[in-house]
């Protein structure tokens, strides 16, 4: 089972949509016992961060989120949610993150457009099971402000450019996190949660 | 670097696509669900739903319409026409929805822009402005932060086109931008329809005027006419809908064209 994990950050309908269309059972849900027992949790996210992490915290999922990665669980994220991995962002004001992975979420440097917004280029900077399939260079859909800005450059699997050339795509161990959307990026996007979900579970 | 989008326009009334490509080998032309796979197979970076049905009951019907697409299509989908309040809304992104584009209802009342980005992102939030030039007329003056005065270019019109509203356009749209919009979908109605061109002042003003990108639409007829829109008009996106119903080009034929030109595009 693939547990989406809801925490009111909406999104959750269309990453649902594609787990079931690449023949997966997906399950929204906010329930701690539930998201444990699943085989892979997903962590979407879309939206204003603030409100985000306080209803983590409310639903107790910032500890349960904390757990699950202490046991090397299987857990995408996706935008909001590569994000909430952070040690800490600087959006609405600075708020604590979840601290999974380490460095700072900072807002995207003035010059484009902002939402960073449409189909833009990850490019890949090492051999990884999740690209498999998927050339380098593969556009992917990006809506986002801010960025994580990783400190451990060794787990950026893909960077992006936008002004800056920024983490796209962060591999550790059990944790992979986007900053695009798989599941708005057509069927390379679908492939890529193809090969997570194909690392740990066997069909 | 960030792809210039290409977005067909599907309109929408009772569940079923008008103006629907019939040349295509499609079972049915007329099935949202059909055109929408058949344009992501193409190449269209997003999908643009407008519900044009006049009726009350319409609501219902596209929820269904958002549902069965984006069970079937992996691309941004979003959806205008109609919707009234935050529950509207919640509605149709909760029935498979990325976006929601809303037009009469922002100008009657602002506040739903910034209350709708608040509860669901700002990314969610299109703001539909209809655009028109004004003639050199005097205009009487109003008290509205968005008010037209005497230098005001273009004029923002609701009810489909029908209803002037004395709200500059371009003012307007900076409005919207700092109340949380996420994009404007920004029409020209001088141009829409006449498939001679975008107006591309209008496109440049707003979009140099704004942080938010700008979609471009109205007026597209040939394939130059979109590589305008995005050189001379610096819009984001564009948007067109009888050039790819009627089949005068594919997306793909565009994609190569602008490409070949030196835009980037997602090929």
């Amino acid at each position: 089972m693939v547990a989406i994990i809801d925490y009111g950050a909406g999104n959750l309908h269309s990453v649902a949509k594609a787990i079931q269309k690449l023949g997966y059972q997906p399950c929204v849900s906010s329930q701690r016992e539930e998201i444990e027992r699943a085989d892979v949790i997903i962590f979407p996210g879309v939206g204003s961060a603030g409100d985000a992490t306080g209803n983590l915290k409310k639903l107790g999922l910032d500890v349960t989120l904390k757990k699950l990665n202490s046991e090397k669980r299987p857990i995408f994220g996706v935008c909001l949610g590569l994000q909430l991995f952070m040690e800490y962002s600087e959006e609405d004001g600075g708020y604590e993150c979840l601290n999974l992975l380490p460095g700072t979420v900072k807002k995207l440097p003035p010059g484009n457009k902002i939402p960073h917004m449409g189909w833009n280029q990850v490019n890949q900077v090492f051999v990884h099971p999740i690209f498999h399939g998927i050339p380098d260079g593969t556009n992917f859909y990006f809506v986002h402000s801010y960025y994580a800005d990783v400190k451990d450059k060794h787990i950026v699997a893909g960077v992006t450019d936008y002004g800056i050339s920024f983490p796209s795509i962060v591999v550790r161990d059990n944790l992979v996190a986007t900053q695009f959307h798989p599941e708005k990026s057509g069927d390379l996007g679908l492939m890529m949660y193809k090969n997570f979900l194909e690392m740990y579970i066997k069909k | 670097m960030l792809t210039k989008r290409i977005i067909p326009c599907l309109d929408v009334t009772g569940g079923r696509v008008v103006k629907g490509i019939s040349f295509v080998q499609l079972r049915d032309a007329g099935d949202p669900v059909e055109l929408a796979a058949f344009y992501d197979k193409e190449g269209a970076d997003e999908l643009v739903f407008l519900d044009i049905t006049a009726s009350s009951d319409h609501r219902d019907i596209m929820a269904d319409v958002v549902a069965r697409v984006s069970e079937q299509v992996f691309i941004p989908l979003t959806v205008g026409g109609g919707l009234r309040n935050l529950e509207d809304m919640r509605r149709i992104l909760e029935s498979g929805a990325d976006k929601v584009a809303i037009n009469t209802s922002a100008v009657q009342n602002p506040v739903l822009v910034k209350e709708g980005a608040r509860k669901f992102g700002s990314q969610c939030i299109v703001v539909a402005v209809d655009a028109k030039r004004r003639d050199s007329q005097a205009v009487p003056l109003s008290g509205s932060p968005v008010a037209v005065d005497k230098n005001s270019k273009w004029e923002v019109y609701i009810h489909g086109g029908r209803t002037p509203t004395g709200v500059d356009a371009l003012k307007w749209a900076k409005y919207v931008a700092d109340l949380g919009a996420g994009e404007i979908l920004l029409t020209s109605m001088d141009a829409d329809g006449h498939q001679t061109g975008y107006d591309n002042e209008l496109n440049r003003t707003v979009s140099e005027a704004i942080t938010i990108p700008v979609i471009a639409s109205g007026g597209a007829g040939t394939i130059e006419h979109l590589y305008e829109a995005i050189v001379d008009g610096k819009a984001d996106a564009v948007l067109a809908a009888s050039i790819f119903h009627y089949g005068t080009f594919s997306i793909k034929e565009v994609k190569l064209y602008l490409g070949a030109k030196g835009i980037p595009v997602r090929i």
